[in-house]
């Protein structure tokens, strides 16, 4: 328990168009933990991440990284910020006019300022980490929702990212494609990535998490370890949300993932 | 049509030839500052600080509001009048013909690139932006490079347009293809050989500035977006 804390969000409130998207939601993160949102369609999950990285600039609250508050007014410290936080999307958003070589290399060489030849090998070794060092000369037109998906992983991690902000990155995929994302994602929370992911993936993302946050209405509402929120009675709104979501999927179970390689 | 062959042969083509050299040196630059304010103001318009915005919102409504024999008069016979201090600025010909065509060109240009921007999908912006990309880098080396392949068929119309609309330089007594034509017909009384010749020189110049497009386009194909053809 003595990691250090490498994000803080205190008491951060975001309005669109009048209405309150979060409302004084906190939550800080250790290093090497993964934090997972979970929540109803509109609950804030997706602002929340886009707070962090003041995408989407919080009206007021604090975001802190290393202990260092963010001045969300300074543009540099913006960038700075931004350099240090990878964020993973939904529908991917890879270049659609650069290689997947050069989708990993454009801020090597623009924000990192590496030459080159070391972005290329950066850019290299993070697409062989994902498993695509292979469909490097290859463009996002020309590869699947799932590689699409990786090669965004391997885009943010060859900034060496401190946290990684993750917006439901399997929802966008179809059903058989979904495996070799979790893959990657697991492999990364094993490697003791910091992570905050928003995900409906409940009972896979149960195993790596060390604690569910679930939002509603732009609060979270409830919070714990995945265990003691999952377990069968514990009557949590976490429990009733994933014993809905099964029920949809058809799949009828809901629970903790038998732990993996056991 | 007594001796056509002939007439056009000695009097036609070599006159015209002549024409073209000038019409090919006004219509290159004139089509590169178009291209060039194009995606600038382009740019602007749709991501630049409001004020600067509106000023270029302005400078399309001005130049596309006005007919560009206007414009082209404007250039060449009233800005000399203009005097700033004691300065006042006399364009050639041709100089006025170059910058009223290329800012005439630039206010449609810069329509085609608005509409290609507004068409890339914010989330490319976002992804930028959150790798810790300036908004600068961003439509450099993101945004621009994709609306300007979207741009392009629309873009590549306006410079045929212009290959066009150059014929207008002979108002403003440049001797370009038409201006050559012109002279010729005058003093031959044989309009109807020569100007179905310019005709056919304009035609040519046409297809070949449609060819060098379509190479342009092609060089620039995203493998993935390629255009459908069976």
């Amino acid at each position: 328990m003595d990691d250090p804390v490498i994000l803080r969000v205190e008491n951060v409130v975001k309005t669109i168009g009048g209405q309150r998207i979060l409302d004084d939601v906190s939550l800080s993160v250790k290093k090497g933990r993964l934090k997972v949102l979970i929540g109803p369609s509109g609950a804030g999950k997706s602002t929340l991440l886009a707070c962090i990285n003041f995408l989407s600039p919080p009206d007021s609250g604090t975001i802190s990284l290393d202990g260092v508050p963010v001045n969300g007014k300074s543009k540099k410290e913006l960038l700075a910020l931004r350099q240090q936080v990878g964020m993973i999307f939904q529908d991917f958003n890879l270049f659609d006019h650069l290689s997947t070589l050069d989708n990993v290399r454009v801020a090597l060489v623009k924000v990192k300022g590496l030459d080159k030849r070391a972005a290329t090998n950066r850019a290299m070794e993070e697409l062989a980490r994902v498993g695509l060092a292979d469909k490097a000369a290859l463009y996002p037109a020309q590869l699947s929702g799932g590689q699409k998906q990786r090669v965004s992983v391997a885009r943010a991690l060859a900034m060496d990212p401190k946290v990684l902000l993750l917006d439901e990155p399997t929802s966008a995929l179809d059903p058989e494609l979904i495996g070799e994302v979790l893959t990657v994602i697991r492999d990364l929370a094993d490697e003791g990535m910091t992570m905050v992911m928003a995900t409906h993936q409940i009972s896979f993302s149960a195993s790596l998490a060390d604690e569910f946050l679930f939002m509603e209405k732009g609060r979270i509402v409830e919070r714990g370890t995945p265990t003691t929120l999952l377990a069968r009675d514990s009557g949590s709104r976490t429990q009733s949300f994933c014993a809905k979501l099964s029920e949809l999927a058809g799949d009828g179970h809901c629970e903790l993932a038998p732990p993996s390689g056991a | 049509m007594d001796g056509f062959f002939s007439f056009a042969l000695d009097r036609i083509i070599p006159a015209l030839d002549a024409g073209l050299w000038t019409s090919i040196l006004l219509i290159v630059p004139a089509a590169l500052l178009g291209v060039f304010i194009g995606v600038s103001v382009g740019a602007v318009r749709v991501y630049g600080p409001r004020p600067l915005a509106r000023f270029c919102d302005g400078y399309v409504s001005l130049f596309r509001g006005t007919p560009l024999v206007v414009q082209l008069y404007f250039w060449y016979f009233a800005l000399p009048n203009i005097q700033i201090g004691d300065v006042a600025l006399v364009l050639s010909p041709m100089w006025a013909s170059i910058v009223g065509f290329g800012l005439c060109s630039g206010a449609y240009q810069s329509e085609y690139i608005r509409g290609g921007l507004l068409s890339i999908k914010r989330g490319q912006l976002r992804a930028a932006q959150a790798l810790g990309l300036t908004p600068l880098q961003t439509i450099s080396s993101i945004v621009m490079p994709q609306a300007f392949r979207r741009a392009l068929p629309g873009c590549g119309n306006e410079i045929i347009y212009l290959v066009k609309y150059s014929s207008l330089a002979s108002i403003i007594t440049v001797n370009d293809l038409t201006g050559m034509g012109r002279s010729l017909a005058k003093s031959s009384f044989r309009n109807t050989e020569v100007f179905v010749v310019v005709g056919l020189y304009y035609l040519a110049l046409v297809t070949v500035a449609a060819f060098v497009l379509r190479i342009v386009e092609k060089k620039l194909e995203i493998p993935g977006f390629e255009s459908k053809r069976d």
